[in-house]
């Protein structure tokens, strides 16, 4: 672009020494005198442009699967108040082959607790309270990474993880501030869809039967999901 | 998966079924990766390909020097290749930037580094910590205006033993030397925090105030994506009541940028 305003200027020049100065000049200002060299540059002026083909540098499109989305089923047991199934859906995030965060969130209902079932009296929780709903954000740590082989011919890839994190607890009319602690495998059936096991213990402390007290909440579900 | 012999007949049937499944529902799909598949040839001596995309995975095929591989997929610093007699394996980023691209130049992928720390526009994240005594959750977003200055929008739910409540604020936050690895910042904001007295203490009203904040803390770059944060934050709430509610709080957590 310089080379091409250069060469403009210098048709000025020349078009200005030939005595034909009336035309005004583009970039404005005067014409410099004939002979004289152009300010700051005396380096021989090039004329002709060399044709070198630029070639077009093009950023490889790779199809990049970091996150891995999906969904679990199974069932969670909530300390002084029964099992149930528990269902859920999570989003995880593959920092590198070894780390990863997860946001998950999943519900679960639960029954009456032994004490209200045997002793007739009112009930401690409405329907609505009976719910359990939480919602987390972990770090994981895949370990153990290996293979799994079916039969003679097949290798599946699979890892196990460490996986860790905080979040909140709804549940008996109250948000509470929850810990979960766990540990999973993952099988993967191709490269970009796996199968999970898991199990979690949510801990939080809760003071609906009394005195406060921590309560540990363990939940064991099977997972589907989907790297993109 | 992964075939351990070579495809048998069952095998080739059976990727003969899929093809023709794919093809019946490829009109149906938008492919996101039109483009050529990018086929890089071996400069090393060899490349080698391990089964799983991590170090843990053993190697199990070797490509040779000048034969080819076409890149299939990216997870996280692994490449899946395929080899010219049908061999599927994962690469080492660090191993990939060894093979030659089309034009015979060295291949240079998008990696992300501290560069990318200094220089990437958006970062979301996720804090906990104190929040004058009860336990806070926080999830935040930002955008970098300059290399310096940043907006956020934080959204944080506070657990309590008396009161629960939701916070949400906008943040300036200002960062005085965004080249270093570990970068301190200060920030200043405003919002409006919801408080909701648990139902077991005497009856009490939610209530909404506004509140400004002021605070600092520090920005650290871990691996890739990933940077720890820490944070300090004084609040000035504006109560109905007579006196304004000061509350400090302090917070840890990880984000992300892109």
């Amino acid at each position: 672009m310089e080379d091409r305003l250069r060469v403009l200027f210098l048709i000025g020049l020349a078009v200005g020494a030939s005595g034909c100065s009336w035309m005004p000049f583009v970039g404005g200002g005067q014409p410099a005198p004939a002979g004289e060299p152009v300010d700051g540059d005396d380096r021989p002026v090039q004329v002709i442009e060399p044709e070198v083909e630029r070639r077009d540098i093009k950023t490889a499109r790779i199809d990049t699967e970091d996150f891995e989305v999906g969904i679990y089923g199974g069932i969670m047991s909530v300390e002084d108040f029964g099992s149930n199934p528990s269902y859920g859906a999570r989003l995880a995030y593959h920092v590198n082959e070894l780390l990863f965060v997860e946001a998950a969130v999943g519900r679960t209902d639960t029954e009456e607790t032994s004490f209200e079932r045997l002793s007739g009296a009112a009930e401690l929780l409405t329907d609505e309270e009976r719910e359990f709903i939480y919602y987390n954000m972990s770090l994981g740590l895949n370990i153990f990474p290996g293979e799994a082989f079916l039969g003679a011919n097949r290798a599946y890839t699979q890892s196990l993880y460490v996986i860790g994190g905080l979040g909140s607890t709804r549940f008996a009319d109250d948000d509470r501030f929850t810990i979960n602690l766990g540990f999973g495998y993952r099988f993967l059936v191709t490269d970009s869809i796996a199968l999970h096991v898991d199990f979690r213990d949510h801990l939080f402390d809760i003071d609906i039967l009394g005195e406060e007290k921590t309560v540990n909440n363990l939940e064991g579900h099977l997972g589907f999901t989907v790297f993109f | 998966m992964r075939s351990i012999a070579d495809p048998g007949r069952s095998a080739l049937m059976i990727r003969r079924l899929l093809i023709a499944a794919l093809l019946a529902l490829a009109p149906l799909a938008t492919p996101a990766f039109a483009d050529e598949p990018i086929q890089v040839t071996v400069a090393d001596a060899f490349l080698e390909l391990h089964t799983g995309p991590g170090k843990g995975y053993p190697i199990d095929y070797v490509v040779e020097r000048d034969e080819s591989v076409v890149i299939l997929m990216r997870r996280t610093n692994w490449f899946k290749v395929r080899t010219e007699n049908g061999r599927e394996g994962w690469v080492r980023e660090r191993d990939m930037e060894l093979t030659l691209d089309a034009y015979g130049e060295p291949v240079r992928f998008r990696s992300v580094s501290r560069t990318e720390f200094m220089t990437s526009r958006w970062e979301v994240g996720a804090l906990t910590g104190d929040f004058g005594g009860a336990n806070i959750v926080n999830a935040y977003a930002g955008y970098s205006m300059s290399g310096n200055l940043s907006v956020e929008l934080a959204f944080s739910q506070v657990l309590g033993n008396f009161s629960n409540g939701y916070i949400g604020s906008a943040n300036l936050v200002h960062q005085t030397w965004p080249e270093w690895r570990v970068s301190p910042f200060f920030t200043l904001g405003t919002g409006v925090i919801r408080t909701e007295p648990k139902s077991t203490l005497v009856a009490a009203d939610d209530r909404t105030d506004q509140f400004a904040q002021v605070g600092g803390g520090f920005r650290a770059w871990l691996t890739r994506r990933l940077i720890f944060r820490a944070e300090y934050k004084s609040y000035v709430i504006f109560t109905s009541q007579d006196e304004n509610e000061e509350i400090e709080e302090w917070k840890i957590g990880f984000g992300f940028f892109f």
